[in-house]
């Protein structure tokens, strides 16, 4: 296919916060991204990551800090506003209004008659396999149908760009198949009046089903760390060598550890305020029972589809076995450390105190919580205090889950106790005698 | 196609065409036509000139027509109040700046009791319109907007805050102009909210109508023909019959505004519910049925009002279509609003500026009393506030536990609720001076009258709510007693009570300007109290102390909802909190 001139280009986009001590919260790497017509492009990556808000800058719905988004060439400003439709997660239907008034909508916000939307409204309804569902209220339709409004709602504009986040993950498997299906059809037989799609997800499998070409979006912060060409033809095989090997291939990237890349004098820094992955310490035994349970090593993918497990859910907890030195990954393959043997095999209170030194050694937010603590004659400290200091690092919503996976994992170590009632911290009895 | 017709039941506007009810019809254009004539006789009393002393007769003949007043009132203040509110709320959910001054500025003025107003209002629109009846009506309409205007706000406020966040993205990307955000977005989202604290606004507003209605002030008779201002009449004659009669046309207005306004507004607003799925018991209504089937209003709704709204929708989304995304406004904006910061900054202190240099006039002995005065009050609040508590938890309790006995003792309750405790008063003190009692104990029983419903639905809603499977571990661990009682039921229905009781204590406050100090059978009774204060000030003509005794009081009532009221929610929020 020639390329033609990009419909979308974004040119250094960057979005970061400004805390008030005049510390940078970068989210989004200044990244470049051309959406050409005629293809279909996934964005790929574990939630949280920023993909949402890549897709949100591309859209024209949030404007980016830094860098700039040109429509067809031009900036986007005034009048040259970008002809797009998105499809939600959560399906953003009007629960007040019908199934056609919803389709309707933005047909009346860009002045178009009565006679006009209704005749426009009931053909992509038609397309889109509601016919006779015109009357219904969102309430009364499933999941799948209502997904199919939002649908019809975004092509009833005739978009030149159709952005969708996450369009299938709010579905159960077989709709969600269904769907996919349908979608495809629509593109390749050209039925579909929109000129290329942008679809952001967490489904690798998705991505590789639907997508022309994957971006794949390393996190904290965003950086697109791959883009590649999937080249097969439609429709495509699930179960060929190709397709399995594609799958395998975005698995290693996105496990692959970053640390890499950053260069020694920043990685200090890093380091003390290294984000924790959002896992519980259940879980990370969990992890660790099952691949000591299968002779200590396993494929990475292989586990995720025998545990009908999502990369959203499995990745932190393979980060944080990684970050506690029970785990290691490489090429895609998660594998025992000696630790992590010994880990698995463990009763109870052992694994408590395996979990505590490790904690203690190799997760600085943990350590830096203890020595606080310990530094005050009375061993207490209000949660603010650490609270504060998050913010500083994370925006509000992120700041508030990195502290309660602190806590929980604190906890759960014995490192310190938390009383709610108070909302304070205090350093477990057993530190102050022993001595890690 | 066609109309707006669904095959869904419950709150939807189900109408079709053919069969329609020529009955509904008929009396459709009977209550037009009603409306119509109330209207012009309404507005031709009101620029009538002004009577000194008005004559309130006591005959029962008058009642539909006092009853029409009374509603008239009401009606002018609730669509005031909607409208500001709506303005308000928009503008500080919108603009930054604006918000962090008015989102405080609705705390305090919330907390600040309605009546102690109530003589300054009422002078200044007399002052305003000299001879003209309209003078006080505009005075009592503007009493009760500031009654109901505040919790409007802040429910439309709220519910503009917490907008779906992927709705507003839908609306953003799909181009809605600014007027086709407001309706189908905003204000379908808030519509629950207002509905609810509209019924809210109203009930309370009967309250502080009954006392502008009934008005006097020294020698001056500021009464207004209605509801109240009969019974007083009534009252003070010690005329029974009549009595009973104003009581029965009261309850009558009550049960009529219910079920013909308010139980229908109820169900037409559950198509506004945010939720995924239909839920199975949605509130129903006869009359809203009855208006479906209205063959006359689905005419009327096909010919006249949706083409016109959708004339007019249109020509709102082409223009902002044409205008493109709204820009910040230039700099003549910016200039205009801080010139109108500045002006308002200049008016506050110059009027801080007089106010301080009249209240320097008051001498010690005048703090002194004030402060006394405000002890008292207070002390009688919170003994109104204990002895509905007390009384009101066990039978909370008791109903909410029991589904059968609730569905018998509500609408019994509801009732007895809606009555205004003011238009009461003068019965309570006619009884009272029968059996030999004090303004004291008037002034307390006069509080609880008014607040221990309150105080009552909310404990019912925390019994209510109280998990099912908490009772269960409760009667597996044989907690009884005095445990049952304070490990789980007390702690359960604590954040309802603790809503009950903020809501209690600002409506005893107001109270307490009415009771401590009233006018009855030609003497005036009364009490010491901050209440009593601001009621003598008012009729003694002394500004000065009007004004330092609504200041103490108004410091009181947000000094106390600070340091009690605030506590006692977080403590609920954290400690007591089931989610």
């Amino acid at each position: 296919m020639s390329h033609a001139e990009p419909i979308i280009e974004a040119r250094g986009v960057e979005q970061f916060y400004m805390q008030q001590d005049g510390h940078r919260t970068q989210v989004l790497d200044p990244t470049n991204i051309a959406i050409e017509p005629g293809k279909i492009v996934a964005l790929l990556g574990a939630s949280g990551g920023g993909k949402s808000t890549l897709l949100r800058i591309l859209s024209g719905l949030v404007r980016p800090a830094a860098g700039e988004v040109l429509w067809h060439g031009k900036p986007v400003a005034g009048e040259n506003r970008p002809n797009v439709a998105i499809v939600f997660q959560s399906f953003a239907l009007f629960p007040w209004l019908s199934v056609i008034e919803n389709v309707e909508a933005p047909l009346k916000a860009r002045g178009v008659s009565a006679f006009d939307r209704r005749k426009r409204a009931l053909r992509i309804l038609d397309t889109v396999g509601l016919d006779g569902f015109e009357k219904a209220y969102p309430k009364e339709l499933s999941g799948g149908m209502k997904q199919r409004v939002g649908f019809a709602r975004g092509l009833v504009v005739e978009p030149e760009v159709l952005f969708m986040d996450e369009p299938f993950s709010a579905l159960d498997v077989l709709t969600s198949e269904t769907l996919r299906g349908e979608l495809l059809e629509l593109w390749t037989s050209r039925k579909i009046p929109t000129n290329a799609i942008f679809m952001v997800t967490h489904n690798i499998e998705e991505a590789v089903e639907l997508a022309d070409r994957i971006l794949v979006l390393a996190h904290r912060p965003a950086h697109i760390h791959d883009d590649f060409e999937v080249g097969m033809a439609h429709p495509r095989d699930k179960k060929s060598a190709r397709f399995v090997e594609l799958v395998d291939h975005v698995y290693k990237v996105l496990t692959l550890p970053d640390e890499k890349h950053v260069l020694p004098s920043a990685r200090v820094e890093r380091e003390q305020h290294a984000p924790l992955p959002h896992a519980r310490p259940g879980g990370i035994a969990g992890l660790v029972e099952i691949l000591g349970d299968r002779g200590g090593s396993d494929d990475l993918y292989h586990l995720a589809d025998e545990l009908v497990m999502e990369l959203d859910d499995l990745l932190p907890i393979v980060e944080a076995a990684t970050m506690l030195g029970f785990l290691e990954v490489t090429e895609g393959d998660a594998k025992l450390s000696a630790a992590g043997k010994m880990y698995a095999e463990a009763g109870i209170d052992q694994r408590k105190q395996m979990f505590r030194e490790a904690a203690l050694e190799r997760v600085p937010r943990l350590r830096h919580i203890q020595s606080a603590l310990r530094s005050k004659a009375d061993h207490t400290l209000p949660a603010e205090f650490f609270r504060d200091i998050l913010d500083e690092r994370f925006d509000e919503k992120e700041a508030e889950q990195q502290f309660q996976t602190a806590l929980d994992w604190g906890r759960y170590a014995e490192i310190f106790e938390f009383d709610p009632a108070t909302d304070r911290l205090t350093l477990h009895e057993a530190t102050l005698t022993g001595g890690v | 196609m066609g109309g707006l017709s669904t095959a869904a039941p419950g709150g939807r506007l189900y109408l079709h065409r053919g069969r329609g009810s020529l009955a509904t019809d008929a009396v459709i254009f009977a209550g037009a036509l009603a409306a119509l004539y109330a209207l012009f006789g309404v507005g031709r009393v009101w620029l009538a000139p002004f009577h000194a002393s008005a004559g309130i007769s006591r005959s029962p003949w008058m009642l539909p027509l006092y009853a029409t007043y009374s509603l008239g009132r009401m009606g002018a203040a609730y669509l005031a109040s909607l409208l500001f509110a709506l303005v308000y709320a928009y503008t500080a959910a919108r603009n930054r700046v604006a918000e962090r001054l008015l989102i405080p500025l609705l705390d305090i003025l919330q907390s600040i009791p309605v009546l102690s107003f109530l003589p300054g209002v009422m002078l200044a629109m007399v002052a305003l319109f000299p001879g003209r009846q309209i003078g006080l009506e505009l005075g009592s309409i503007l009493l009760i907007f500031t009654g109901q205007v505040w919790n409007l706000a802040f429910s439309f406020y709220a519910s503009l805050k917490g907008l779906p966040q992927e709705l507003v993205e839908a609306s953003k990307t799909y181009r809605f102009g600014s007027w086709q955000r407001f309706y189908q977005l905003e204000l379908p989202y808030g519509a629950i909210g207002l509905v609810w604290n509209s019924l809210m606004s109203v009930a309370g507003g009967w309250f502080f109508l009954m006392a502008c209605e009934m008005f006097q002030l020294g020698n001056r008779d500021f009464r207004l023909p209605g509801l109240g201002s009969y019974l007083q009449t009534a009252a003070n004659h010690g005329d029974t019959p009549s009595i009973l009669w104003g009581l029965a046309a009261m309850i009558a207005v009550i049960l009529m505004l219910d079920q013909l306004l308010w139980r229908p507004l109820i169900a037409w607003a559950e198509r506004f519910k945010f939720e995924q799925v239909e839920s199975g018991n949605a509130p129903q209504s006869l009359v809203l049925a009855r208006l479906g089937r209205s063959t006359l209003l689905a005419w009327l709704l096909r010919k006249a009002i949706a083409p016109a709204w959708e004339a007019l929708s249109l020509r709102m989304a082409r223009r902002e279509a044409e205008r493109g995304p709204g820009g910040p406004g230039g700099p003549w904006r910016a200039l205009a609003m801080r010139g109108v910061g500045v002006a308002v900054l200049v008016i506050i202190l110059f009027g801080t500026m007089r106010a301080g240099r009249s209240l320097m006039e008051l001498t010690s002995a005048d703090l002194v009393a004030l402060l006394r005065g405000a002890e008292a009050t207070l002390g009688r609040v919170m003994l109104a506030l204990a002895i509905g508590t007390a009384w009101t938890i066990p039978v909370g309790v008791a109903i909410g536990s029991r589904p059968r006995l609730a569905a018998l003792a509500q609408p019994l309750a509801q009732i007895a609720a809606s009555v205004p405790a003011t238009a009461l008063f003068p019965i309570v003190l006619l009884v009272l001076i029968r059996l030999g009692g004090g303004m004291g104990i008037a002034a307390i029983v006069l509080m609880l009258l008014g607040t221990q419903w309150y105080l009552l639905f909310n404990v019912i809603a925390g019994a209510q709510a109280i998990p099912t499977d908490l009772k269960e571990a409760a009667s597996v661990y044989r907690l009884t007693g005095w445990d049952r009682w304070r490990l789980l039921i007390l702690p359960g229905i604590f954040p309802y009570l603790v809503t009950g009781l903020v809501t209690a204590a600002g409506g005893a406050w107001n109270a307490s300007i009415i009771a401590e100090y009233f006018h009855f059978q030609g003497r005036v009774m009364s009490t010491t109290g901050l209440g009593a204060t601001i009621s003598h000030a008012t009729d003694s003509g002394n500004f000065q102390l009007l004004l330092a005794s609504t200041i103490v009081m108004a410091l009181v009532v947000v000094g106390v909802n600070r340091l009690l009221w605030k506590r006692m929610y977080r403590l609920a929020q954290t400690r007591f909190q089931l989610a």
